[in-house]
């Protein structure tokens, strides 16, 4: 079969104030019609920029060498207006954020419309009819209400559900697919990937799926490309790469998966830190001319952690799992009552707070916003020992700060650079580090490894398990990731809507989920494969296959 | 991949040197700083090296046209030497000019000549140096000898007759000092003032801003009026006159950018290290915020000095024999008809510093955004 799409030695060289960086060494690849094709490989490896390419979007300091056959056609270095017959067209791309890939100032309609009416030639009420037909397509629900909506109407799925309807519009051959679902909650993830096949199925079309997240590429994928640092790593079908890794990259992304346990605490362990009956609301009440704009966000929700635990939050977006984290630590006006070790936590008063600071820690999600960008590794780290010891000479407070870098992982000599230097994983460590420094006796981990590559992620695991044995730290820790609670717990409560909705020891709830809520989550997080091929069988019996029913969602997307 | 970077030096590369960096690359950026430094030098130190002082008045060359060649003119010489002796009332009976000395043979019918009569010359702006040289038995006629003066008006010289190039380089040094005082000024005020307001929030934030609406509202030129009624006119006037006004944009920028970076993981880590209030603005939101800052100042500074011409002007500004960019060009403008070199020398000073500063601003904004990595 001749392929659709075609890659052939692609070099891809950036030019950039310290020299060229060959960001991709001689790649090839090619997708059959029809087929699904995932590109793996961890952030850095070079596959989004083969794709940029492949759509004649490579940054302006960029160089591509080799080829890129469409149909047989060369089309790397098409003019735009040649590139154009074909792009969004023939080949359509859907990015990884839905949340800044649609013009907020628009209507959905709009943006649906335009291209529509621009390269279609259809009229303004035949576009509407064929934006509201796509909708329907993509299984958007209330579709006629949603074409009039505006962007920030719609939820994340929802708004990439629309992404995947305007890559639809002009029935592409192929559709690449950038991270589509990393944003996203697992279960919209599972949702979203099931209409993709389903698409599939229907249209014929070739996907190309470019993620680091390997369950969902042993659930969707045809064959397997590996990519690492620019070169590939080894390629073939899904079932073979995932059954009998050939190269040593391979196995250790395969290995990435994290594992191992968290015993419970000790019987006689005291309660460290304890809320009670914690609440927290954003916005003010109603009012004269004034609309109510409250939202509950934690509601009457109890926790407790014990010296040496480590408590598990999961939850979907929005469920309030982060804001319970902040909550604890005092850092949103909330209500409710905290203690530690034996003294309440009080309430929204800074200096008050000031003395708990130095033993209730917390660990930001995104390592690339929580470092201060115009300081050096050991002024952030040592941020806290410059409020809590005052008197500490600078020299002691930079070899504190060194050492604690140092017991993290990070080699002394780093302590002059800035975060904008550092790969993701190693900001992730400074972070830690800087909550490290004052010998806290709890920290909140809120997020820590979400932004993180599987194996990055495993390294991060292993320091923080280190850590808590090396330091008797006590762990709350705020996640989406069940796989990364399973290993890292040792009890977890599950949050909806601002609520607890179930609560229990991991191995309890990850072996014997009670709530349907629960159940969900970990269907979409362990069991996607299962999930996707039982939407086709579904499929295959139904005889349309148009609608078919959505999958159990706590909530709606 | 997440210690890829061990063999890498031990000193990191701040933000700064990758703007400058980035900067270096940016001819236009480069080529302004260049002759932005050759006209601060020349702002500096060039009004004593010209051999004219700023405020010298040199009533015989009034309005001359720009020339390289000395004045006064060969022709000029003799004329100039028989007006100046008119006065002393003796027959001029012959001039002779030889290697940039004039020789003198004069004669008086009635009376010995008086040996002060060289001060006739040497108050001419064209001699210098009078002398007799020697004096005839009865007394009655004498030769004398002055230096012919050579003086160089490379840029002419103004309605008052003081050499135009001395007072470009003087109101420059004016200019400057106005731009970079008063845009000093704003920068203090605006981003203290900016960032507290951002930090702080909720109603603190409502008043502060209300203030800076309402201060925003008061016709600018109304205000310098009312200062000149009070105080009179002085240089310190136009500072706090410009400073006043410009620090509400300031204010607002900055405010606006603490509000974005108020919501920033880094600054709910250091608040949940516990540190206060003043620490985090002064550690955390101001450096982050002087990247903006840095590049509207730059663009604030010939905004400032614009405003400073445009008072002066009007007459509301520096006062003679001190002079601005903004004085010379409304005097070019009054004389431009007979005088047109008058305008086009210090308008053109004016627009090659302002071109700079305006290729510098630019330059240090692409340089210093994050998005262009």
């Amino acid at each position: 079969m001749k392929p659709l799409l075609s890659i052939e030695d692609l070099h891809i060289t950036f030019d950039t104030p310290d020299g060229a960086v060959e960001a991709v060494r001689g790649v090839s690849l090619h997708v059959d019609p029809g087929e699904t094709v995932a590109v793996v490989g961890e952030s850095g490896s070079g596959k989004s920029q083969i794709m940029m390419t492949a759509m004649g979007l490579l940054a302006g300091n960029g160089v591509a060498r080799g080829a890129i056959r469409y149909e047989g056609a060369d089309i790397l270095g098409l003019s735009p207006a040649r590139l154009n017959r074909i792009r969004g067209r023939k080949v359509a791309m859907i990015f990884q954020e839905p949340m800044t890939s649609l013009d907020p100032l628009f209507t959905i309609s709009d943006q649906l419309c335009e291209p529509m009416r621009v390269h279609g030639g259809l009229g303004r009420r035949a576009a509407k009819a064929k934006a509201l037909e796509l909708l329907r397509l993509v299984q958007v629900q209330e579709p006629e209400r949603k074409l009039d909506a505006y962007p920030h109407e719609l939820s994340g799925g929802q708004r990439q559900r629309v992404m995947i309807a305007m890559a639809l519009t002009n029935d592409p051959d192929l559709l690449i697919a950038d991270e589509p679902t990393t944003a996203l909650d697992v279960t919209v993830q599972a949702n979203i990937l099931r209409l993709l096949r389903d698409l599939q199925r229907r249209t014929g079309m070739a996907i190309l799926f470019i993620t680091h997240d390997l369950g969902v590429v042993e659930a969707f994928a045809d064959r397997v490309y590996v990519m690492n640092g620019g070169v590939l790593e080894e390629h073939g079908p899904t079932a073979r790469i995932f059954g009998a890794p050939e190269t040593a990259y391979t196995r250790m992304l395969l290995d990435a998966e994290p594992e191992g346990v968290q015993p419970p605490p000790s019987a006689d362990a005291p309660v460290l830190l304890s809320g009670e009956d914690m609440t927290v609301t954003y916005g003010h009440a109603g009012g004269f001319l004034r609309r109510d704009t409250r939202v509950h966000a934690v509601r009457g929700v109890d926790i407790a952690l014990h010296a040496g635990q480590t408590v598990g939050v999961v939850g979907e977006s929005g469920s309030g799992k982060s804001t319970l984290g902040r909550a604890l630590l005092r850092m949103v006006p909330s209500g409710g009552r905290v203690v530690f070790m034996g003294r309440a936590v009080p309430e929204n008063d800074v200096a008050a707070m000031r003395p708990f600071r130095r033993q209730l820690q917390m660990v930001f999600q995104d390592p690339y916003g929580s470092l201060s960008p115009r300081m050096t590794l050991a002024e952030i780290v040592g941020e806290g020992l410059r409020i809590h010891k005052p008197a500490l000479p600078a020299a002691e407070r930079t070899d504190q700060a060194v050492a604690a870098m140092e017991s993290v992982g990070l080699p002394q000599h780093m302590r002059n650079r800035f975060p904008h230097e550092l790969s993701g994983g190693q900001r992730q460590r400074v972070a830690i580090a800087r909550a490290l420094v004052l010998r806290p006796e709890v920290i909140v981990l809120d997020e820590p490894t979400s932004a993180l590559d599987r194996s990055v992620q495993k390294q991060v695991i292993d320091l923080l398990r280190a850590l808590q044995k090396e330091h008797a730290l006590s762990y709350v820790f705020i996640s989406h990731d069940l796989a990364v609670v399973r290993a890292l717990c040792d009890y977890v409560l599950v949050m909806k809507d601002g609520e607890i909705v179930e609560e229990a020891p991991a191995r309890t709830l990850f072996d014997a989920p009670k709530t349907d809520y629960a159940r969900a989550l970990m269907r979409a997080a362990f069991h996607l494969r299962d999930m996707l091929e039982e939407a086709e069988q579904e499929c295959r019996t139904t005889q349309e296959g148009l609608h078919p029913r959505e999958i159990r969602r706590p909530s709606g997307s | 991949m997440s210690d890829a970077m061990i063999e890498t030096p031990t000193v990191g590369r701040s933000l700064w040197a990758t703007a400058m960096l980035r900067l270096r690359r940016n001819r236009a950026a480069i080529a302004s700083l260049v002759v932005l430094v050759c006209l601060v030098v020349a702002a500096l130190i060039g009004p004593s090296l010209t051999g004219h002082g700023y405020d010298k008045v040199y009533p015989e060359f009034v309005k001359v046209e720009p020339s390289l060649t000395p004045y006064p003119r060969q022709a000029e010489i003799v004329p100039a030497a028989e007006s100046a002796l008119r006065r002393a009332r003796v027959a001029v009976e012959d001039i002779t000019l030889a290697g940039g000395i004039a020789t003198v043979t004069v004669r008086s019918e009635r009376r010995a000549i008086d040996p002060r009569i060289t001060r006739y010359l040497d108050r001419s702006d064209v001699f210098s140096n009078g002398r007799i040289v020697s004096t005839s038995e009865d007394g009655r006629s004498a030769v004398m000898e002055a230096d012919v003066q050579r003086l160089h008006f490379l840029m002419g010289t103004d309605a008052n007759g003081r050499d135009l190039f001395t007072r470009i380089l003087f109101s420059l040094r004016i200019s400057l000092m106005i731009g970079a005082l008063a845009s000093g000024v704003a920068l203090v005020i605006g981003v203290a003032y900016g960032a507290t307001a951002g930090f702080v929030g909720g109603r603190v934030d409502d008043v502060m801003m209300r203030i800076v609406d309402i201060l925003y509202s008061l016709p600018f030129i109304f205000f310098v009026i009312l200062l000149v009624v009070f105080f009179g006119r002085s240089l310190v006037l136009m500072f706090i006159a410009v400073g006043m006004v410009e620090w509400l944009d300031m204010a607002r920028i900055v405010r606006g950018q603490t509000l974005s970076l108020r919501r920033r993981e880094f600054v709910q880590a250091s608040e949940a290290l516990g540190a206060s209030g003043g620490d985090i603005v002064r550690r955390h939101i101001v450096p982050n915020t002087l990247g903006t800052v840095i590049i509207y100042l730059t663009l604030l500074i010939p905004k400032v000095i614009l405003l400073e011409s445009f008072l002066s002007f009007l007459g509301l500004g520096v006062q003679e024999p001190m002079t601005s960019l903004g004085v010379l060009i409304s005097e070019g403008a009054k004389n431009m008809r007979n005088a047109p070199f008058m305008l086009i020398y210090p308008a053109t000073a004016m627009a090659i510093l302002l071109f700079a500063l305006n290729f510098l601003g630019d330059g240090l904004r692409d340089a210093l955004d994050p998005k262009d990595r």
